[in-house]
């Protein structure tokens, strides 16, 4: 291409702010193709909030409920469990639920949860996502001597507490994740909605 | 800041430079861009080309994220068109481009095909340009109808129904065929299985492949003209011809001219009227396929319907398929059946000029005709612009050759 005569200046401006252009319209264009990998309003919809009744939840009981195919375990500690915790401390990664990622606000706290009793907890182990063995009674099991009762991950022997706190020297890195959730009338419990007021 | 922009460039001038020398990008890139010389008198009719490939672009970008979502099966098919439609984020969007880009397709390709035949870009030595275009065409026809059978409305069922009967018409094989395209006894969800296949795998790849012989067979023997005079006749020292003028960038930037302007065109349609009343997207296609009631009005898409008027013009069952398989041969045929001594219209006769605009309002109302009910009157209306459609490659023949035409220029004008 001829170069004689030509205002470099400017053709270098018309290029860039043509190559601009056409890249911010690229750009938008993507926008509807990368969303649309994005849940649907189906599987939305399918994700919503789930009620779950703790009424026929007894002391010492775990009950799992699905909310985005997750488990979700509900359970209601006895005083013997909740004193029990406090004790466990030092065998912990993250005794004092420093990870913010892994609870909401109102759920820091040394039991994990709104109301002391009531355990609410997303299963899924923090490893690789299995869902981990209930074992609450405090004993003597072949992988561990001095079992306080916990929750023990089959996969790859990850161990946690009444409360969902990791101990130390296993595989999973943090705490079991505590779900938003919030307590309606009638000892309802609704999985996936923080309660009001809360962030 | 300035020293290390400057190494940072040199790097990439070493990676590029490692790389073209494993893989010719530069030499291709000339042969095919930079130092493809086109005739430098290209005009209007000269972007449909380069508008075809951005469509053929968006289709299967569009296409592909619509498959994320749709399912092939008779019972959910429908179902599915509608979660994208409804709950599947910019699902709508994806899928009215991929809509309003078919039929967008065809308009592109008819006034491309147009523009061949107007400035007699199909005659030696392109004639295997046009071939190979024509079986693009042909293909097209075929990836429109199979797509259009997916959302398993009421004109995809009867829309397939009607077809897929075309083939019944050919003797002795006829309906062992239909039944071997159906794989079932009437058109079922083993139809539309079948036909998901070849919308989004087998057909597209034979178009790729197609467009691939088509450009190289263009880069091989040069572009034509409006003129439709060779400029590979007048060379520079360089053997450069002295009329051309490189396609990058000159044509480049003419092309992204036509490119935003054909978007903006097809935005509006995407954004404010994406079934275009019915033309784009039929009314009857938003009901779900019903076997046991036949829509009261059935027609094609508006691509079709020229083909179609002539089916339903003739009144016989085998010859009417025969004509409207004939009127796709006619076309494969030009490049022979114009014997012109010029190539273009511009340099052409009085006679060649009303011939070709006699041809084309036949084209175009045999398209109208089509889309319409089919009164007795229309009917009589569709036989003589089928006689004349059909006419015109046999008049062609006898009055291209010894027609009284201007003299051609030495160079573009």
């Amino acid at each position: 291409m001829s170069q004689d005569g030509v205002n470099k200046a400017r053709r270098r401006f018309l290029i860039g702010s043509t190559s601009v252009v056409g890249a911010v319209g690229v750009g938008f264009v993507a926008v509807p193709f990368i969303q649309s990998w994005q849940p649907s309003a189906r599987a939305q919809a399918v994700g919503a909030p789930v009620e779950a009744n703790i009424n026929t939840i007894k002391p010492g009981q775990l009950v799992k409920f699905q909310w985005r195919g997750q488990t979700i375990g509900v359970m209601r500690r006895t005083q013997a469990m909740l004193d029990r915790l406090a004790e466990l401390d030092s065998r912990l990664k993250d005794p004092d639920s420093e990870n913010s990622g892994q609870q909401p606000d109102y759920a820091k706290n040394a039991h994990r949860s709104q109301d002391p009793e009531i355990l609410v907890l997303n299963m899924h182990c923090t490893h690789l996502g299995c869902v981990p063995q209930v074992l609450p009674q405090p004993g003597a099991y072949s992988w561990e001597r001095d079992w306080p009762g916990g929750f023990y991950c089959p996969c790859h022997k990850s161990k946690f507490d009444l409360a969902g706190r990791v101990f130390k020297s296993v595989p999973a890195p943090s705490n079991l994740l505590v779900p938003p959730h919030s307590f309606l009338l009638n000892d309802t419990l609704l999985i996936g909605v923080d309660p009001e007021g809360a962030a | 800041m300035v020293k290390t922009a400057g190494s940072f460039s040199r790097r990439l001038t070493s990676l590029f430079n490692w790389v073209d020398d494993r893989l010719p990008v530069s030499d291709f890139f000339k042969a095919h861009m930079s130092e493809y010389y086109a005739p430098k008198n290209f005009n209007f009719w000269y972007y449909f080309g380069a508008l075809a490939l951005l469509v053929l672009v968006n289709q299967i970008v569009t296409g592909i994220f619509l498959t994320m979502h749709y399912k092939p099966s008779a019972l959910e098919a429908f179902a599915s068109i509608e979660y994208i439609m409804r709950d599947v984020q910019w699902g709508w969007l994806i899928r009215y481009m991929h809509s309003t880009g078919a039929s967008a397709f065809f308009i592109v390709i008819y006034l491309h095909m147009f523009r061949g035949i107007m400035y007699g870009s199909h005659r030696k030595p392109r004639e295997l340009i046009w071939i190979f275009g024509m079986l693009i065409y042909l293909t097209l026809m075929a990836e429109a109808f199979v797509g259009y059978v997916l959302p398993w409305g009421q004109m995809s069922y009867w829309g397939a129904q009607v077809i897929i009967s075309l083939f019944g018409a050919i003797p002795g094989i006829g309906e062992p065929l239909t039944e071997w395209i159906r794989g079932d006894f009437f058109i079922s969800d083993i139809t539309l299985n079948r036909f998901f296949a070849l919308h989004v795998i087998a057909l597209p790849l034979a178009l790729l492949g197609l467009v691939v012989l088509h450009l190289s067979a263009l880069h091989q023997v040069g572009s034509g003209n409006p003129d439709g005079i060779e400029i590979k006749e007048q060379k520079d020292a360089d053997g450069v011809p002295l009329d051309g003028i490189p396609f990058h960038p000159y044509y480049t930037v003419k092309d992204i001219f036509g490119v935003c302007v054909f978007l903006t065109l097809c935005a509006f349609v995407i954004f404010f009227a994406p079934d275009v009343g019915g033309l784009f997207l039929e009314h009857d296609n938003f009901i779900p396929a019903n076997p046991l009631a036949t829509p009261e009005h059935i027609k094609p898409v508006w691509y079709f319907t020229p083909f179609y008027a002539i089916l339903k013009a003739i009144p016989d069952k085998l010859l009417g398929v025969v004509f409207m398989g004939l009127a796709i041969v006619m076309l494969f045929l030009l490049p022979w059946l114009d014997r012109s001594r010029v190539n273009s219209i511009r340099y052409k006769g009085p006679r060649s000029k009303i011939l070709l605009a006699i041809f084309v309002i036949a084209f175009i109302r045999l398209g109208m005709l089509g889309l319409s009910g089919g009164s007795e009157i229309e009917t009589l209306e569709a036989r003589l612009w089928t006689f004349v459609y059909f006419a015109y490659f046999g008049l062609l023949w006898l009055f291209s050759k010894g027609e009284r035409t201007k003299p051609l220029p030495d160079r573009v004008t």
